[in-house]
């Protein structure tokens, strides 16, 4: 963490128990400013109904029938903010006093969890918010922020940093959409995707790896050289031809049984296959990183490069392989944009959904699960500016969205708790 | 040159010994260490003479590779051109027929969009005042990166910086009434720069007080003012009251930059942005400040050792750079908008990360820089209504260059010269955690 932190990290040596004790308490002290906050905005602002004190919550999929139908849920709004209110009240009055030791991070989540339902009821009241549509619109809209976060965690694992996430989505969707369109179908547009989140990537690992240039710069650069190339063609190529920017999307799958599950059913089962794929590599990368030998020689020539080229693992292979399967993840999430979410490529039309999923990888500390998590949570607050529009809560959606760029700051400052990068991110290798 | 030196000739003091060096030695030291850099680059005696210093600067290797990169960047441009022009496809359609077609008509294309690109940019008043005009946020902007680059930050929040600029300038230019123009236009385009100042203040604070890295917290500030301002100007305090689309009231005829010439849109605030350049010149190569800078950017721990702040000059060159990015928002502004919309940044803040690595980070350079991108620029547009070839290619010729000039080793492999790595080196490593 820079010169302030290792210089603090040498005296917490010598006198340990104050100081750590002394950080241990400011830490305290602000999760409990922080839950006041949210106590004060349920109590002043959630707590006042001007349109009605019933909020009704609608658990089932709109568009098609389920075999188990939930009633609706329907809640008095004033009782439930104020309950809420006073749980996270009576969190605040022990994170003052006694504090949550290990356990504060997980209670800061608790106390949003608390304030996001209380935000809930009160966006609902006297209205309806279909719940279930809300979840599944998350879902839907994490399913590129997680594949971008991805592509991220296998970079920066192997030592190598990615910041053109933005530009591998901008090259995979622009692709895919000719690509689905030449051939009419979504499998071959899904392979134009990947190939060029590669070719992107291969830019990436053959400027920072084989030719040592300054990777942030590359990353920056190849935001810029991607963005620009794909107006370019679409002014000159797709606008003219409008038949080259007509791809076939994925249709939704329903998954038999699973899908008719209450709740978790059409929340996690009935989406387009790239959904499916995005759910399938988190948990398959969580395995391979962590409990394979793959993973471990990934990691190592992240961490300690020379370490790994003394017991015979290759570095600049394992760091090129590592970057181009992260071009793989990042053009399927490309993908998404051409052949899931839009049937169409228009420019700069990621909108800066590479920078959210560059967030939700640190965010998620380099953990392909913590990655998911992560952009499950900034998915919610892009489908919630959706829903709050479609309730005419007079919430500005733009200040709801600046939510993932704040937290992320957040973390990244070590305020809610510390983040460490693989040691050797960021830094060429040579052999001596 | 002592022993101690020549031990240790990357200049890190702190690293031989425990010993505290008095600031003058380390300072003698740091200025020892960079002459050797730049000799070792240019391959000149240290404390050689102007004249032969600016030869070797117009023939040495780092001008050479910024040279061979714009080359190869126009060559890609060019082959990028052609592919996209439906005659030229259909040309190489019946290529095995008639190739001397295929060619000519490539080169027809191409070196129309070409002529087209320079004529706009040089070609006459009107179209050096639309370089001008193109150039003054670019030098600008550029600027707001190559100040931190100095001090080894890499500044990607210049598009976020220039929002916040733009943004007050622009409140302070329309929301107060009555003054006078000596009074109105330098309250607004301070208002301006004070605004980016803050915005740049932050991510570096950030920095030197928890560690958080600066790129991922200006790349978040920017997202965060991107955001926030499309849902400022739909407000009250900044939407024109007879529209409904988000445009903001325009800005005092009192607070606008006066034109130089009735028909040119060039207008003073490229006065403001030389002024500011040559002020920024002065502060980072010759005041202490800028030594520090300098010094902290060549190696922190060896500033620390000398008795200067890392800290404090990490904070404070931020601040500039956002300073200078709020500065090219009160110009855009003030000078040539004149109404505040949404996007009316325009990826400024990122042109300026090209402008300031083709500029390698010095003052002059970034200025040179700025002169170029605006002059692509402003040739783009007209080439763009005159041979139907998009101005986004301006975006990927630009792109080019810095994609060469980042990867030297790249120039050298295609045309097997030497050449050296940038002389900025390497900014960031890792997030810093």
């Amino acid at each position: 963490m820079g010169i302030v932190s290792t210089a603090t990290d040498t005296r917490t040596a010598s006198a340990a128990p104050s100081l750590a004790e002394q950080r241990l308490r400011r830490r305290n002290r602000n999760f409990g400013i922080f839950s006041v906050l949210c106590v004060a905005v349920m109590g002043l602002i959630f707590a006042r109904t001007p349109r009605g004190d019933t909020a009704t919550f609608i658990l089932n999929d709109a568009r098609a029938g389920q075999l188990f139908e939930l009633p609706n849920l329907r809640v008095s709004v004033v009782p439930v903010v104020l309950v809420l209110a006073g749980m996270v009240l009576a969190i605040a009055v022990r994170q003052f006093t006694a504090g949550f030791g290990r356990r504060s991070v997980l209670i800061v989540g608790v106390v949003a969890v608390l304030f996001i339902i209380a935000f809930l009821s009160w966006a609902a009241a006297g209205g309806q918010l279909n719940l279930v549509g809300l979840l599944r619109a998350t879902v839907s809209r994490a399913t590129p922020i997680a594949l971008g976060a991805l592509a991220g965690v296998l970079c920066e694992r192997a030592g190598v940093i990615n910041i053109a996430i933005e530009g591998q989505f901008l090259a995979g969707a622009f692709a895919a959409a000719v690509f689905a369109s030449v051939a009419t179908s979504p499998w071959v547009g899904l392979l134009g995707g990947i190939g060029a989140g590669v070719l992107v990537a291969l830019m990436l690992a053959g400027l920072s790896i084989r030719f040592k240039a300054d990777q942030i710069v590359v990353g920056v650069v190849l935001i810029v050289l991607v963005t620009g190339m794909t107006s370019f063609l679409t002014t000159q190529l797709l606008v003219p031809n409008p038949q080259l920017n007509a791809p076939s999307r994925f249709p939704t799958v329903t998954v038999p049984v699973l899908s008719d599950l209450p709740l978790i059913g059409p929340v996690f089962f009935r989406h387009s296959v790239l959904v499916f794929t995005m759910l399938a590599a988190v948990l398959l990368l969580q395995y391979a990183l962590f409990q394979t030998r793959w993973g471990l020689r990934l990691r190592s020539v992240g961490e300690h490069p020379k370490a790994a080229d003394t017991v015979g693992i290759k570095v600049l292979a394992t760091r090129y392989k590592a970057v181009l399967l992260g071009g793989v993840a990042a053009g399927i999430g490309g993908a998404y944009f051409t052949l899931d979410a839009t049937g169409s490529f228009s420019r700069e039309m990621t909108g800066g959904r590479g920078f959210i999923a560059l967030a939700a990888m640190l965010v998620g500390r380099y953990s392909p699960v913590g990655a998911f998590g992560a952009a499950l949570i900034f998915g919610f607050a892009e489908a919630l500016a959706v829903s709050l529009q479609l309730l005419r809560v007079p919430v500005p959606s733009e200040v709801l969205l600046t939510a993932p760029y704040v937290v992320t700051i957040f973390v990244v400052a070590g305020l809610i708790g510390r983040l460490r990068a693989p040691a050797a991110d960021g830094q060429p290798y040579e052999k001596e | 040159m002592t022993d101690r030196h020549e031990d240790d000739p990357a200049g890190d003091p702190a690293e031989s010994g425990p010993v505290a060096l008095s600031e003058a030695e380390v300072a003698r030291q740091e200025i020892e260490a960079a002459k050797e850099r730049e000799a070792a680059i240019t391959h000149l005696e240290p404390g050689a003479g102007f004249g032969k210093r600016f030869v070797a600067a117009v023939t040495g290797t780092s001008v050479l590779v910024t040279i061979l990169s714009f080359v190869a960047a126009i060559v890609i441009g060019g082959v990028i051109i052609a592919l996209t022009e439906p005659a030229v496809r259909e040309a190489f359609g019946y290529f095995f027929a008639r190739p001397g077609d295929a060619f000519r008509e490539a080169w027809d294309v191409v070196s129309a969009a070409y002529v087209a690109l320079f004529r706009g940019s040089l070609g006459g008043r009107a179209q050096i005042s639309e370089t001008l005009v193109s150039a003054t946020p670019l030098i600008l902007t550029g600027l707001a990166v190559a100040v931190p680059l100095r001090a080894g930050l890499f500044n990607i929040g210049a598009e976020g910086q220039l929002i916040a600029g733009g943004m007050l300038a622009g409140l302070v230019g329309f929301s107060v009434t009555g003054l006078p123009l000596v009074v109105h236009l330098p309250l607004a385009a301070a208002a301006g720069i004070a605004g980016g100042w803050v915005y740049g203040w932050l991510p570096g604070v950030l920095k030197a007080r928890t560690g958080a890295h600066e790129v991922i917290s200006t790349i978040m500030l920017n997202n965060i003012a991107r955001l926030v301002t499309a849902w400022m100007i739909s407000t009250t305090l900044f939407r024109r009251p007879d529209r409904s689309d988000p445009i903001s009231k325009s800005v005092e005829a009192s607070a606008q930059f006066p034109r130089f010439v009735d028909g040119l849109r060039v207008n003073t605030s490229l006065l403001m942005a030389l002024g500011l350049a040559v002020f920024v010149f002065w502060l980072v190569e010759r005041s202490t400040r800028g030594f520090e800078l300098n010094a902290v950017g060549l190696n922190a721990r060896a500033a620390r050792a000398a008795g200067m702040d890392p800290d404090r000059t990490v904070i404070r060159a931020m601040a500039t750079g956002g300073a200078l990015a709020g500065a090219a928002g009160a110009a855009l502004i003030l000078g040539l908008q004149h109404r505040l919309t949404i996007g009316f940044s325009a990826g400024l803040g990122f042109d300026g990360i090209t402008v300031a690595l083709l500029g390698r980070g010095r003052i002059g350079g970034t200025v040179a820089a700025g002169l170029l991108f605006g002059a692509l620029r402003a040739g783009g547009r007209s080439m763009q209504a005159q041979t139907g070839t998009s101005l986004d290619l301006v975006l990927v010729i630009q792109a080019l260059i810095i994609v060469f000039i980042a990867a030297p080793g790249l120039v050298r492999a295609i045309f097997r010269v030497k050449a050296d790595d940038l002389a900025t080196g390497q900014v960031a490593k890792g997030w810093g955690s």
